[in-house]
């Protein structure tokens, strides 16, 4: 169990940063478009996980992302990540994640993200984790995280690391 | 290219003395100095132990989402990437978190990465020493509901085999550069 999991832990670290593939992965909840929510594979033992996904408000008046609910997890609240002089910190977004109109705002690795605590199992690669997401004016909706390892395929692999491959979706 | 990026690194890094750890590719400082600390295995190691291979040291926690088991998925392909010279490196994981990172977290948590990487906690007081021998800020901040979130230091930092402070990998560095760093460190 270890090896594949950190397999697909290390082709993530080893890739270079490339978006991801556009997918079919998208919902609406009123004026909100929810686009490819996902997260990483998250070793048992992971008292938390993060989160991530983009949020386009088609709409005139503004919303806010207020946290999530998951039977996979305890709670699910909305942090921001920051990183300055080397220190990292992460801090709640008090009132909710505000989207404005017109405004797509990216939950994505390094700034905000979905706190996922308490995952009540590890996440692996090709898992569909499902989360209904709480938002103050359009409502909820349930979409479903897809737990991913990496960057598609097209990132080239780096010469200096030897017998590293590329890696596709796991079987567990 | 490199040296730019080493110089943008080094000056961005400061120790919890506001004062910069590394600076034109450089030690600044100097760090480390004896600890006591228990391992995943409940086993004692001390600064001694580490002596006579140079040393990857990270200190984070579980309760991390992120920059933590990233970090420690970076390593894990690092070692992977080096061969058998993984071997000749200590690589540890210094909790800044000794009240929920238990020996027995560690070590389930630690499972999932590669076997070589240790995991030290110990007493508050045990953590507080090495942490305050490494200059790492780590500052617990609560957070509403209960629980509690750590702010910490997010850089690897590079020992040789005496256990002379010889530099840092900092978050997300590039792994061209980051190997790069490895194998002068295995060769020194």
């Amino acid at each position: 169990m270890f090896k594949s999991f950190s397999r697909a832990l290390a082709a993530f670290a080893l890739m270079a940063a490339a978006p991801l593939a556009a997918s079919a992965h998208d919902y609406q909840v009123g004026a909100l478009k929810i686009g490819h929510p996902w997260s990483r594979p998250n070793p048992p033992g992971a008292p938390t996980a993060a989160g991530y996904l983009s949020i386009t408000n088609t709409g005139k008046t503004p919303d806010r992302l207020l946290g999530g609910a998951s039977p996979a997890a305890t709670t699910i609240e909305v942090h921001e990540m920051s990183m300055a002089g080397g220190i990292m910190r992460m801090r709640p977004v008090v009132g909710g994640l505000v989207i404005a109109p017109g405004q797509t705002v990216k939950l994505e690795p390094g700034g905000y993200h979905l706190m996922i605590i308490g995952p009540k199992r590890a996440f692996r690669v090709g898992d569909h984790i499902p989360v209904t997401l709480k938002f103050e004016k359009a409502g909820q909706i349930k979409v479903d995280f897809d737990i991913e390892a990496t960057a598609p395929a097209s990132a080239p692999p780096m010469s200096s690391m030897g017998g590293m491959q590329g890696m596709p979706g796991m079987n567990h | 290219m490199i040296s730019l990026v080493a110089i943008v690194a080094g000056t961005a890094l400061w120790s919890r003395y506001g004062q910069p750890l590394v600076v034109n590719g450089k030690p600044a400082v100097s760090l480390g100095g004896p600890f006591v600390l228990t391992d995943q295995f409940g086993r004692r190691v001390t600064d001694r132990d580490l002596r006579g291979k140079p040393t990857l040291m990270f200190f984070g926690f579980t309760y991390c989402p992120e920059v933590c088991p990233t970090t420690l998925a970076a390593m894990t392909s690092w070692l992977k990437a080096l061969g058998p010279d993984a071997d000749k490196l200590n690589v540890v994981y210094v909790t800044i978190d000794p009240e929920r990172d238990t020996p027995k977290q560690l070590r389930l948590y630690l499972s999932s990465f590669d076997p070589r990487i240790r995991g030290l906690t110990g007493t508050p007081a045990e953590i507080a020493k090495i942490a305050g021998e490494y200059r790492v800020y780590y500052q617990k901040i609560p957070l509403q509901g209960g629980g509690y979130t750590m702010d910490h230091s997010s850089a690897i930092y590079l020992m040789d085999a005496r256990a002379a402070f010889t530099g840092v990998i900092t978050y997300q560095e590039p792994p061209a550069q980051a190997l790069a760093q490895l194998r002068a460190l295995v060769r020194q």
